[in-house]
């Protein structure tokens, strides 16, 4: 019987991976890190593979960890595989050839990713595959779910029966994301696939004390070569091997495969050669075209390493005229892209042939499409079709994009639609990350396709955001396997849903709506208002697309049924009762069902509650009548109005913000990836349903709510009150509280009300209550929309007021450095996130004179994913300029940063003295001996500088030009290295080490989530112990790996471990202190994190249990007080005051352990426990001892002293 | 050797003393300690009506359904092999009556209609021997009348008693305008059993940060007086089960409730003080003092000094301020 089964792609590998696999090393990477996750939490479930084992998981410091741990696991004799993705592949390609060269069966599984070049990008294209040619791997490409399933077994039995390694790729994203119904291969199949005589030979091939060998020899000119070409056979027999494993798969499976599968006419004179799911939509387009009578074809390239031409020019029909190769990559410079010239070399050889296969060699054109994941529909295959048509098409193309500077892109009909289209039923919903409407949708095809015979599609796009990020979901159903993988397009959904109201006014939500769809919205307005608030553009679209538009209030019906905001089983209920796609009744039952599968026994009340929220939702949805004519006044609000806009921002930005990046054309992009900063302003999210509102009466002006507030939403600042005459009438401003300011002056605390995410942190740090009600403090939570208006009048007013001069704040203090301007605002994290406020506060301090080397992570995707970036310019234009270059290289690449400012500071010192006669002596010495150790003392400096550059300027001479361009660097910069914790204790620890030993003046800011958090949690080594985290399912079983100690046994490192939520003021300090270090200073910051598994808005009291239970120790390790003759430790938090339990519960990352392995937890907790005590006391103990040298110094006083005595 | 058995619940237990719902009983082993120091029967820590629902809604936020990005589906390990605190609950039930020879009381708490009580089928199901159920709501609503709040545990107590078939004690503040005729109806509405009182974990105010937080207060002695009056008065009264619960520390405390007319007298605070060996005193104490005292048994004590038993019955019932004031002394040193 088919066992069908409705998964992603990712899960479709793991799911045959794991069975027959007995190692697995595994490392996250997106789009890969599924595979991963989910082998390892099998393995803590206890499943085993079709032996009966449960195969070992183990997670490594970094992809290159793993690729040497398979290769030990499979020298050893081991059945080991792995899974990962683009930069994570590059780090295994040294293995891979180590792995390919002794002949080593193995699969690695890959979600084939681009590669990052002028910017990273986390989606799917061929660089990476491409990028292992050379290795000696097979490569072997899986265009769907399904094949990906089947294609995981296969490749194994390939590998097993011809000992050439297999990289199995699938793409990123529209494969490994793609949810579809499956069937699936069960452990028989694989059984005989993977035949016990094969592992009997792997098993004897085995590193062996029983029977030693030796491999890994170091060979001279002499042998090299030869025995690099000793393995030739086994390469040339691959390409069979691999089709009998395809065959027999055939045959057991009903699922036969070849290495090249063509499709389409079998007279075609056209045909396209691709691999990867982009063959799937060509499938389709040229289904619709030979209905037409059309002479096309697709050739689908499963193998593309070994090369077999021979089977790939059997592959093609005879009449083959014109051909068009599809390449999903990019080779800079080559005479095209490597499918191209592999088939073309093919077709050239086989023309050179006495019997060549073709009359006249076909004609071969290559493109590159899909990068990064770019739309290729078949709207696109046709213009690529089309093309083969011209008697002289272009020899090297691109599709997809609008290329007006080098003109290689085709153009194509956006209003094509293939025969599919009518037949599918398609739906898109709109919704945020938090509001389970993927999650809701991921069940709605699970009932779909696991309920009735209908195949399913549904396919996830993510805004770049972390804080109310939207996703967009495509749903496909249909009778026939789905092959599009491509987004819905416009005018094809049957049904679209609007799961968060304020999207009408942001988003053209019908855009994708067939005439006569339904369109569902979720809004608090009756059926009755309703079409009256929609903009004009929509009501246009609803009447002329005759929408069935209909409403409800899935807040309310969630709140009804006491399942809070969580609205996701109302919606889906909705698109089940309107849909039309099963009949009612039958579909009611079926969500019912789906939610007693996915809350079983454990959460049976919380199925009760989404019983009666479904049994509710029929009750309360409603059709709306539509009116025959538009009704709408309302324009469109302009949400940046008055800002002046750069060229760049009008063009580029705004566009993306809105979502047309697809639209627009190649000439308006950066050739090098340099992109303006400060923009993130322009984006206006309107996030809050609350914001803060300042009480004048109470403030004491304290600067703790700016200080705390992760998207530098509220901030201070202090100017002459006359400046104030003209404010807006609602504008809040107070006498200054403190002496350091004139007392004519007066100080404000502005919101920014459409960028605050409406955390609540700065309300619940903030100190002051009114003295006769303590719930009024001096900042309180109010509705956004009714304060949106005349609060962003108040924050356009308040961003005009001159910030305060840098050369007296005093920045020393809380208050004062907090009027200083952030340089970081605005930036897509999660709401309440813990990493921001660090961040915010190094620019306020330091932003202007900033460099940073910034890891892959949540701040490099908060701090750099376009459309926008949060970090911004000052007044002068001035602020941090920011680069990301690698996950693995960000402390060198930050060391190379300071050795190049100093290097080129050096430079201009040495040409200054020689430039000391035009210039004038006074003039160097002052620039040379200048003191920048104050804000003031910069400043001077700077003025000089300007100085130098006029006088320069005048002199107009190669030298003075040559010095001009590097003379900026004599003003002090300050070098930042920011990463989280799995750069900094993982992948980058061995980079990040020799950087601490480098005595280069750098600051490295570790921001310690004790997670990967941006990649979704897994396990590193600043996990603490007794966590559940990905990767480590059971708990990890270690203690938390102690950065700041390792720093500190370089003695000249300034060392700092701060948590700010405990202690501002300590934070603070510890910044400045490390910033004023001549040398490496690492700060690691507490992080918390939503991968905690605690609300954000308890992240400051988390923050405060996590120090005063011992989790975290508040400390300073400042080398220069060892010159006083101290010690240089000193440690800043009390001894342990609360037990590490009392942190720990809050937390479901402690939690959940307890609802599975209630001994473990404790014992784990107990043993926390004693952690935090100890490392505490130790902490003390180093901070107590005396320094060697005042040991000695003591001891020799003590000895002069005794020598006096007649006893002595 | 008097003969120390009593009858609760319809249970036959060996001896008065039951250690009530207590952080202790969390864990098996300290549970089967006080087994083996005499302990007749164990009330287990309630299992709290917002603790389930808190573990509920962690469970679904965070591992149900979590926020997801475009690089992560959720932040925890996806596993779907954790139990529920509710589970949990279940499940030590289950362990405690296959380790136990004494009588397993369950305890559930909470206030809301929601269904809830439903989970003493559950518990039935686990194997408890009866029910403590534990409702209390804040009264603090000036619309809610005192009787509406009355109909509201009665329900409650209806409402579980559908469900289930053992027996089914109710814990009780002593907030009641008339508690004999609230403990009257709570018979008709098919109690079986009557424990006084709860004792609330008052909340305190916090001087250093303003906040109000939980402190955990523990019973004395002199606690007791409060509940041995109102057992004392309800003795004769009604024929539901007396448990006294609050401040039995010594052997003293107990026997002065089984005069009053207790079936089973409930340690908490005494036991998280001293432990097990504390139960094994008081047992010690009132055996020593009813062989001193020539009782034959628990029997024939219980109940002989409660109110219907007393020569001059209003002892109980008046509020004795004068004489207790008068023979009031200032301390020394201090002046009035």
């Amino acid at each position: 019987m088919k066992h069908m089964l409705t998964i992603d792609g990712n899960e479709a590998v793991a799911h045959v991976a794991f069975r027959i696999s007995e190692v697995i090393a595994i490392y996250p990477i997106t789009p890969s890190s599924g595979m991963g996750e989910l082998s390892d939490e099998w393995a803590a479930q206890g499943k085993a593979n079709i032996w009966g084992s449960v195969p070992k998981v183990v997670e490594l410091q970094s992809e290159g960890g793993a690729a040497g741990t398979v290769h030990g696991a499979l020298q050893a004799g081991a059945l080991a595989t792995t899974f990962t993705a683009s930069q994570g592949l590059l780090l295994m390609i040294p293995n891979m050839y180590k792995i390919a060269g002794e002949l080593t069966p193995t699969v690695f599984h890959v979600a084939a990713r681009a590669l990052a070049t002028h910017a990273l990008s986390i989606f799917g294209d061929h660089s990476d595959v491409m990028s292992t040619r050379a290795t000696g791997f097979a490569l072997l490409a899986s265009n769907s779910v399904q094949e990906a399933h089947d294609m995981a077994a296969i490749a194994t039995a390939a590998t097993l029966a011809g000992r050439i390694p297999v990289l199995h790729f699938f793409d990123g994203f529209r494969t490994s994301h793609e949810v579809a119904k499956i069937q699936t291969v069960d452990d028989a199949v694989l059984h005989k696939m993977l035949p016990q005589e094969r592992i009997v030979e792997l098993r004897g091939r085995a590193l062996s004390p029983e029977h030693p060998v030796l491999r890994g020899t170091s060979q001279n000119p002499d042998v090299f070569f030869q025995a690099r070409e000793a393995q030739n056979p086994w390469f040339d027999a691959f390409p069979d091997i691999v089709q009998e494993a395809m065959d027999e798969f055939g045959k057991l499976t009903g699922r036969p495969y070849k290495l090249f599968d063509y499709v389409g006419a079998p007279d075609a004179e056209r045909v396209i050669i691709l691999m990867g799911s982009g063959a799937e939509t060509v499938q389709e387009a040229v289904a619709h075209m030979n209905r037409r009578g059309e002479k096309v074809g697709l050739l689908k390239v499963r193998l593309f390493r070994p090369w077999a031409p021979a089977a790939l020019l059997a592959a093609l029909p005879a009449t083959t005229r014109q051909i068009a190769v599809l390449d999903r990559c990019k080779e800079p410079g080559a005479a095209g892209e490597p499918l191209y010239k592999d088939v073309l070399v093919a077709l050239a050889e086989d023309a050179g042939n006495e019997t060549p296969r073709f009359a006249a060699m076909p004609r071969v054109i290559g493109g590159r499409y899909g990068l990064g994941s770019k739309e290729f529909n078949p709207a696109m295959v046709l213009a690529v079709f089309a093309a083969l048509t011209e008697p002289a098409p272009k020899r090297r193309f691109t599709v997809g994009i609008a290329d007006d500077v080098t003109g290689l892109s085709l153009p194509f009909d956006a209003g094509f639609r293939s025969d599919v289209t009518a037949e599918t039923f398609a739906a898109v919903f709109y919704g945020l990350g938090s509001d389970g409407t993927v999650s809701a949708n991921k069940n709605s095809i699970k009932i779909i396709g696991d309920e009735t015979e209908l195949y399913a599609q549904g396919y996830f796009v993510y805004d770049s955001k972390k804080s109310g990020a939207m996703t967009v979901s495509h749903l496909r159903f249909g009778p026939q396997p789905i092959r599009s993988a491509y987004l819905t397009g416009d005018g094809d959904a049957k049904f679209i849903a609007c799961h968060q109201p304020h999207f009408v006014e942001t988003h053209d939500l019908l855009a994708h709506a067939a005439p006569g769809a339904v369109f569902l919205l979720n809004t608090h307005l009756s059926p009755e208002r309703v079409f009256a608030t929609l903009p004009l553009a929509m009501q246009r679209r609803m009447i002329e697309k005759q929408i069935r538009f209909y409403v409800i209030d899935a807040y309310q019906v969630a709140q009804e049924a006491d399942m809070g905001r969580r609205i996701n089983t109302v919606m889906q209920t909705c698109f089940f009762a309107i849909s039309g796609i099963l009949p009612q009744e039958d579909a009611i039952a079926a969500i019912k069902h789906a939610v007693e599968k996915t809350y079983g026994r454990k959460g049976r009340r919380i199925a009760e509650l989404n019983y009666r929220a479904i049994d509710k939702t029929l009750a309360c949805l409603n059709q709306v009548v539509l009116p025959a004519e538009t009704t709408s006044t309302a324009t469109p609000a302009a949400a940046i109005a008055g800002q002046p806009l750069t060229d760049f921002v009008r063009k580029l930005t705004l566009p993306m913000i809105a979502g047309h990046g697809d639209s627009l054309p190649v000439s308006l992009f950066p050739v090098d990836g340099t992109w303006p900063t400060g923009t993130a302003k322009y984006e206006k999210r309107n996030l809050a349903l609350q914001i803060p509102v300042l009480e004048t009466d109470l403030c004491t002006q304290c600067g703790k709510c700016v200080f705390v507030c992760p998207h530098s939403a509220i901030r201070a600042k202090a100017f002459p009150a006359e400046l104030a005459d003209n404010a807006p009438a609602t504008f809040k401003h107070m006498a200054p509280r403190s002496k350091d300011y004139p007392a004519s002056w007066n100080i404000s605390y502005q919101v920014a009300p459409e960028d605050c995410t409406g955390c609540t942190l700065c309300v619940e740090v903030c100190p002051i209550r009114d003295k006769s009600n303590v719930s009024r403090k001096a900042l309180n939570m109010a509705e956004q929309p009714p304060l949106r208006a005349q609060e962003a009048e108040n924050w356009a007013f308040f961003l005009k007021l001159p910030d305060y001069d840098r050369r007296i704040v005093k920045r020393g203090t809380v208050p004062g450095a907090m009027l200083l301007p952030p340089l970081f605002e605005f930036s897509g994290a999660c709401v309440g996130c813990g990493e921001t406020p660090y961040i915010r506060l190094a620019t306020q301090l330091f932003g202007d004179r900033m460099l940073v080397a910034n890891a892959t992570g949540c701040s490099s995707i908060y701090g750099g994913n376009l459309p926008t970036t949060p970090y911004t310019t000052n007044a002068e234009g001035r602020g941090p300029a920011w680069n990301n270059s690698l996950f693995e290289d960000n402390a060198e690449f930050g060391l190379g940063m300071r050795l190049a400012t100093d290097q080129l500071a050096d430079a201009a010192r040495t040409q200054l003295k020689a430039l000391a006669l035009e210039v004038g002596d006074d003039v160097v010495n002052a620039l040379l001996h200048a003191d920048q150790s104050t804000e003031a003392g910069i400043h001077e400096q700077r003025e000089r500088v300007a100085a130098l550059q006029a006088k320069l300027g005048h002199l107009a001479t190669p030298a003075a030009a040559s010095l001009s361009a590097i003379a900026e660097n004599l003003v002090r910069r300050s070098v930042w290295i920011i990463g989280g914790d799995g750069w900094a204790y993982d992948i980058g620890f061995g980079g990040l080490d020799h950087v601490l030993s480098s005595g280069a003046d750098v600051n490295i800011l570790v921001l310690d989530t004790e997670v990967y958090s941006n990649t979704g949690g897994q396990n590193s080594k600043a996990t603490p112990r007794g966590a559940v985290a990905k990767f480590a399912a059971s708990g990890q079983n270690n203690r938390k790996k102690d950065l700041a100690r390792i720093a500190m046994d370089y003695e000249n490192v300034f060392v700092a471990k701060v948590a700010y939520g405990a202690k501002d003021t300590h934070t603070l300090k510890a910044f400045i202190d490390a910033e004023s270090y001549p040398g490496v200073s690492i700060i690691i910051a507490y992080s918390p994190c939503i991968a905690h598994g605690v609300d954000m808005s308890h992240n400051h009291s988390q923050q405060d249990l996590a120090v005063k239970s011992g989790h975290w120790p508040l400390l300073r390790y400042d080398p220069r007080r060892r010159e006083q003759g101290a010690n240089p430790l000193s440690v800043d938090s009390a001894a342990p005051s609360v037990p590490f339990r009392e942190f720990a519960k809050n937390e479901a990352r402690f939690t959940v352990l307890e609802r599975q392995h209630p001994e473990a937890a404790a014992r784990f907790m107990d043993q926390a426990e004693s952690d935090a005590r100890l490392r505490h006391q130790e902490y003390v103990e180093l901070a107590g001892l005396l320094l060697p040298e005042t040991l000695i110094a003591e001891q020799a006083a003590a000895a002069a002293e005794n020598k006096g005595e007649p006893n002595a | 050797m008097p003969d120390l058995s009593t009858t609760y619940l319809g249970l036959k237990l060996k001896n008065p003393l039951v250690p009530s719902s207590t952080p202790l009983s969390r864990q098996i082993d300290p549970i089967l300690h006080l087994e083996d120091a005499g302990a007749a029967a164990i009330v287990m820590h309630s299992l709290f009506e917002e603790d389930v629902r808190n573990d509920e809604r962690m469970i679904e936020r965070f591992l149900i359904t979590p926020d997801a990005f475009g690089e992560s589906a959720g932040h925890l390990p996806g596993r779907h092999d954790y139990v529920s605190k509710l589970d949990t609950y279940l499940e030590q039930i289950t362990q405690l009556k296959a380790r136990l020879e004494i009588p397993v009381v369950a305890s559930l708490n909470g206030s809301s209609l929601n269904g809830w009580v439903e989970l003493g089928q559950e518990m039935q199901a686990a194997g408890a021997d009866a029910l403590e159920l534990n409702a209390w709501y804040m009264p603090g609503d000036p619309e809610i009348p005192g009787d509406a709040l009355e109909e509201r545990y009665l329900g409650l107590l209806q409402e579980l008693k559908e469900q289930v078939s053992i027996p089914v004690s109710m814990k009780l503040s002593p907030f009641f305008s008339s508690l004999p005729n609230f403990v009257r109806r709570a018979e008709q509405a098919g109690a079986a059993g009557i424990s006084l009182f709860n004792r609330f974990f008052q909340p305190d105010i916090d001087l250093a940060t303003l906040k109000v937080v939980d402190r955990v207060q523990l019973s004395t002695s002199a606690d007791t007086l409060l509940t041995m009056r109102w057992i004392a008065i309800l003795r004769g009264r009604s024929k539901l089960s007396l448990a006294a619960s609050g401040g039995v520390h010594t052997a003293d405390d107990a026997l002065k409730m089984l005069l009053a007319g207790a079936d089973v007298v409930h340690m908490a605070s005494a036991l998280l003080i001293g432990g097990p060996p504390a139960l094994m005193e008081v047992l010690d104490g009132i055996t020593r003092w009813m062989e001193k005292g020539e009782y034959a048994s628990v029997a024939q004590l219980k109940g002989s000094m409660s109110q219907q038993n007393l020569p001059d019955p209003s002892a109980f019932a008046r509020a004795a301020y004068l004489n207790a004031l008068d023979s009031f002394t200032p301390p020394a040193g201090v002046m009035y």
